[in-house]
């Protein structure tokens, strides 16, 4: 048996009720990890980094809304992968990943746009601009929302599942528009201050402070997910036996 | 960074109204999220506990 020599049971815990508990186990972990990212990270970005020259201290905003803005991008192509499995394989516990990855989803979208339209006011003038990486943001929005809404929408879970996946699917193009959205068209949103082609353009310290951030804010996405997760395996599998037996 | 006193800490050099509004939404929304997976996992066990219940009833109905 492969799966047994590896010495890992993989296909242990692709099962909801051997899940659950490890779930279980592993959110104080991560939201540990989130807490004290974050409040590293946000010492350093209020008491360590120095005033932006130009913007003033309108540009400490940034160590929330970068972080926020890589997350709603990245949970929407995770969310989209395990829709795609549960699609493909029938995997019960890859479509519930992916309806507990939506809301968190979504709410760091939010964030990204609130935080944005505040840091557009005093940057550029305005709170809001329909340019590419706005609009395409906006678009990520409402798609997260179309899928929560479909969910919503259909009773069966099965075919629920289905058609959230196929929307999930058809919205993963636009992750990478946003993602180059400045760099294709003329934006007045500015270019990636840290990328992997060329060395990052602030302050190591403003990049200390956003980098813990990031981590702190992937830390409480995981643990969100997987808090969430537990409640959809026990809304879903409310009738089988060791459901009764945990609860 | 020497901010010089808490008053100017808070001030954010004239924008507190950004910085504090972006700061403060984003703890809303993360404490509004805490709430509703709490309640979402307490319904949940509550909902399990009325199936609980119903099948026991289904049983003794069909034993007695």
């Amino acid at each position: 048996m492969a799966a047994e020599d590896t010495g890992i049971h993989w296909y242990k815990y692709s099962a909801p009720h051997t899940f659950y508990p490890l779930a279980g186990r592993l959110i104080p972990w991560f939201a540990g990890l989130a807490l004290v990212f974050c409040l590293i990270g946000l010492y350093i970005g209020f008491f360590v980094a120095p005033t932006e020259a130009r913007q003033g201290e309108a540009y400490r905003i940034i160590f929330i809304h970068v972080p926020a803005a890589w997350m709603s991008m990245f949970i929407y192509v995770v969310m989209a992968f395990w829709a795609a499995l549960g699609l493909a394989f029938n995997t019960r516990l890859s479509s519930m990943m992916a309806s507990a990855l939506a809301p968190t989803g979504a709410l760091m979208t939010f964030i990204a746009l609130w935080t944005g339209a505040l840091w557009g006011r005093p940057t550029w003038g305005t709170y809001w601009v329909w340019d590419a990486r706005l609009t395409s943001e906006l678009i990520l929005l409402f798609l997260y929302f179309g899928f929560l809404a479909l969910e919503a929408a259909i009773e069966d879970t099965r075919r629920a599942d289905r058609a959230c996946a196929v929307l999930a699917l058809v919205g993963v193009v636009n992750v990478p528009i946003i993602y180059f959205s400045v760099k294709w068209w003329n934006t007045l949103h500015q270019g990636a201050t840290v990328s992997l082609e060329s060395a990052p353009k602030m302050a190591t310290t403003m990049l200390a402070g956003m980098g813990l951030l990031a981590l702190g804010f992937w830390m409480y996405c995981i643990a969100a997910a997987l808090h969430r997760v537990r409640s959809i395996i026990l809304e879903r599998e409310r009738r089988a036996d060791w459901v009764r037996e945990v609860s | 960074m020497n901010w010089g006193g808490w008053s100017n800490f808070w001030a954010m050099g004239g924008y507190a109204g950004f910085v504090w509004g972006s700061y403060g939404v984003t703890l809303l929304v993360l404490a509004l999220e805490v709430y509703l997976l709490r309640r979402r996992r307490a319904r949940a066990l509550a909902a399990i506990r009325r199936t609980r219940h119903q099948m026991a009833r289904d049983i003794d109905e069909s034993t007695s």
